[in-house]
């Protein structure tokens, strides 16, 4: 608790006040594969600031989880290759960073949740001795030191009986209780930024309101900055401060999550908020988003998603859009929020 | 609802499955048993949809593998149009599962690999050639392609050259084969991106229709049985909690098993955060190879008292609502059911 008191006081002085904790610039990443380089990621730009949650929201090939991994630094290089832009953290570059110096930040300042527990464990070793390693490794903590911290990590994210199960092996959990287990081995080295990748998404949802509550208390207290990556619209409105959409490796939108969900300003967007039905009222036949997303290989070459656009027009299949700042009814720039839609005024106000 | 004027086409009377546990390599001998669906009753009605909601190991899907026959029941019967089909074998089986077929979840595994679409799909005629002679097999199949929104040109090409809904796509196409009168899908559209699970879920709505399809829909995903099911019932450590029309489960739930997990979906609204009464529940469930005595989500439920341990509430209609007029009559299997304002919604 006091390290990281006295952590956050020396970053604050160390870069200037207003800088985010995270910001990701123009990052480009593509995997060369046989059918052809696949453009993963082609120029994401997102901020965060310590103590927010944003939520990157993406159906599954939109580069959401391959930008946490740039961030991470756990990228497989090759068939990975990065082939631009930039990762401030702390007003640090990432990228330029050598191994050495990256894997300090890692784990230390930038921790990252799984979606599947049970793969992310190592299934020998008991979870006491995994979320011991932590402090071994990076605090030379001793054996003993070690496994009292880990008791008292397990207590904190509420796993009962803590000090009788610090021997116990991941199988002998239940999957809710795994997912804390990952969430206190996040929290381990008191990070500044937990990236959690689909966190849920393999839990039922009892347990899943169990667990985002936690998290979400647990983020609160340190402060950390939040990246949630999901394809869960629910989940998002639960939980997020703002939101940036992905498609097809690019940020479509961006923005507050309730001005979004309220008016979005992207035909994907407004047209995903439409595809789910409602928990809460019977609707009658839902929107569909019709044809599927592009292979990664062979994007084209105005807007991604004018092949399934119902507003596309011949500008939206020869030019990109570039994002643009959204205003409102009178004109004024709304803070934050940028479409990639030529024709976001339309989709906005009409 | 035209339940009480119809004859139901699927009628399940006390339905157990009992997965006994062994101990020992030779001489294996019983020492327990998983109780996976533990005596459950439920109708289908012709032409509509039956959602099973619940978690996972409740044994939603165990009721489906029972109602395909491809797990035998402990004990309980199934009626398909007034016969029992629960223990019939050979040609007699055969001859019912023509008209129950069923749609898997996974739509990566469910298909050969090394099998065309147009074998996949055409492969129940095989064992029912009555429906298709041979020489109209491939136009049959053509058709089925079209009726699920596949271009007919793609007979001849692998799984893999399709995507997750589109082959989600092609599973329905050989659910559909056999012209069957029933549906069993286990979570059909839960490995499907969302904008592609819409598309699945218009067309099973547009094909029942069209067929006059009963669909027995079983799912995880509250949002989704709420949209396609006509009732739903609600499963727990292989029990039947409640279950009702959509409208009843949903804005009447009266177990609280029910309306803990409708609190627990998040709702995609963000100005729903506050005002809307979370229930969290606290533990995990309990084992199925040794529920607890009397009411199995005792365990959990912030209502239990000293007579939920000793008596079995019943799936009925509560006393207390037998009299109303509202959808709050139906039948919920707790000692203490009452309604709980604010579950669902905001």
């Amino acid at each position: 608790m006091t390290e990281k008191g006295i952590d956050l006081v020396k970053d604050e002085t160390a870069s200037t006040p207003g800088t985010p904790l995270l910001d990701v610039r123009d990052l480009q990443v593509e995997f060369h594969t046989r059918e052809g380089v696949a453009k993963a990621v082609n120029g994401v730009s997102y901020s965060v600031e310590a103590g927010e949650t944003l939520a990157v929201l993406g159906e599954s090939g939109s580069g959401k989880s391959v930008t946490a991994q740039a961030i991470m630094g756990i990228l497989d290089m090759p068939p990975g290759r990065i082939a631009g832009g930039e990762i401030l953290f702390q007003g640090q570059d990432l990228l330029k960073m050598t191994e050495a110096q990256r894997r300090k930040v890692r784990g230390n300042k930038i921790a990252m949740i799984f979606q599947d527990a049970l793969s992310s464990l190592n299934p020998v070793l008991s979870v006491g001795f995994q979320l011991g390693e932590m402090f071994r490794v990076h605090k030379g903590a001793s054996r003993k030191e070690a496994k009292a911290r880990a008791i008292e990590l397990m207590d904190r994210v509420r796993i009962p009986a803590a000090k009788e199960r610090v021997n116990d092996y991941p199988h002998q959990f239940s999957g809710g209780m795994r997912q804390r287990i990952m969430i206190a081995m996040a929290l381990a080295l008191e990070p500044d930024l937990i990236i959690a990748d689909e966190p849920t998404t393999a839990l039922d949802v009892t347990v899943q309101a169990q667990v985002m509550d936690l998290l979400a208390e647990l983020q609160q207290e340190y402060r950390m900055g939040l990246i949630l990556i999901t394809h869960d619209l629910g989940v998002v409105a639960d939980v997020a401060d703002r939101i940036a959409v992905m498609y097809a490796g690019r940020i479509v939108e961006r923005g507050d999550v309730r001005e979004i969900y309220r008016e979005p300003a992207h035909p994907y967007t407004r047209g995903l908020l439409d595809s789910i039905p409602r928990l809460d009222q019977k609707g009658s036949e839902l929107y569909a988003i019709r044809g599927l997303p592009p292979t990664l290989t062979a994007l084209p070459a105005g807007c991604s998603f004018s092949p399934r656009c119902d507003r596309a027009t011949e500008l939206c299949v020869t030019e990109r859009p570039l994002p643009v700042t959204v205003t409102d009814a009178e004109g004024a720039p709304i803070a934050g929020r940028t479409s990639a839609c030529h024709f976001w005024k339309e989709t906005l106000h009409g | 609802m035209a339940e009480s004027t119809r004859e139901p086409i699927l009628e399940v009377r006390n339905l157990v499955k009992h997965f006994p546990l062994t101990q020992g390599i030779v001489f294996q001998r019983q020492v327990g048993a998983v109780r996976a669906v533990d005596d459950i009753s439920f109708e289908l009605y012709p032409g509509e949809t039956l959602g099973i909601v619940g978690e996972s190991g409740c044994g939603k899907s165990t009721v489906a593998k029972l109602l395909m026959s491809l797990e035998r029941p402990t004990s309980g019967e199934i009626f398909y149009k007034g016969e029992d089909i629960s223990r019939l074998s050979g040609r007699a089986l055969k001859a019912v599962r023509r008209n129950i077929q069923m749609v898997f979840q996974d739509p990566y595994t469910s298909l050969n690999p090394r099998m065309t679409v147009g074998d996949i799909i055409g492969e129940p005629f095989e064992i029912h050639p009555e429906v298709a002679p041979k020489g109209d097999r491939e136009a049959k199949v053509r058709e089925l392609l079209d009726v699920v929104g596949l271009n007919p040109e793609y007979i001849n090409r692998y799984p893999h050259q399709f995507s997750g809904g589109q082959r989600q796509r092609i599973g329905i196409a050989r659910g559909l084969a056999l012209n069957p009168e029933i549906i069993i899908c286990d979570e059909p559209v839960s490995a499907l991106d969302v904008s592609v699970q819409a598309q699945v879920i218009n067309l099973m709505e547009k094909l029942q229709d069209e067929f006059g399809l009963s669909y027995l829909f079983i799912a995880h995903d509250l949002s989704i049985v709420r949209h396609i099911s006509d009732r739903v019932g609600v499963m727990y450590l292989g029990k039947m909690v409640e279950i009702g029309s959509d409208s009843a489960i949903y804005d009447h739930p009266t177990h609280p098993y029910t309306q803990a997990l409708l609190s627990a979906v998040p709702l995609p609204d963000p100005d729903a955060r506050e005002g809307r009464e979370r229930i969290i529940l606290t533990g995990d469930v309990p084992s199925p190879a040794n529920p607890p005595s009397g009411c199995r989500f005792r365990t959990r439920c912030w209502k239990a008292q000293d007579r939920c341990s000793e008596e079995l509430p019943v799936l009925a209609v509560p006393q207390r609502f037998a009299d109303a007029d509202t959808a709050v009559a139906h039948e919920s299997a707790c000692h203490f059911a009452e309604e709980k304002p604010h579950v669902a919604h905001a």
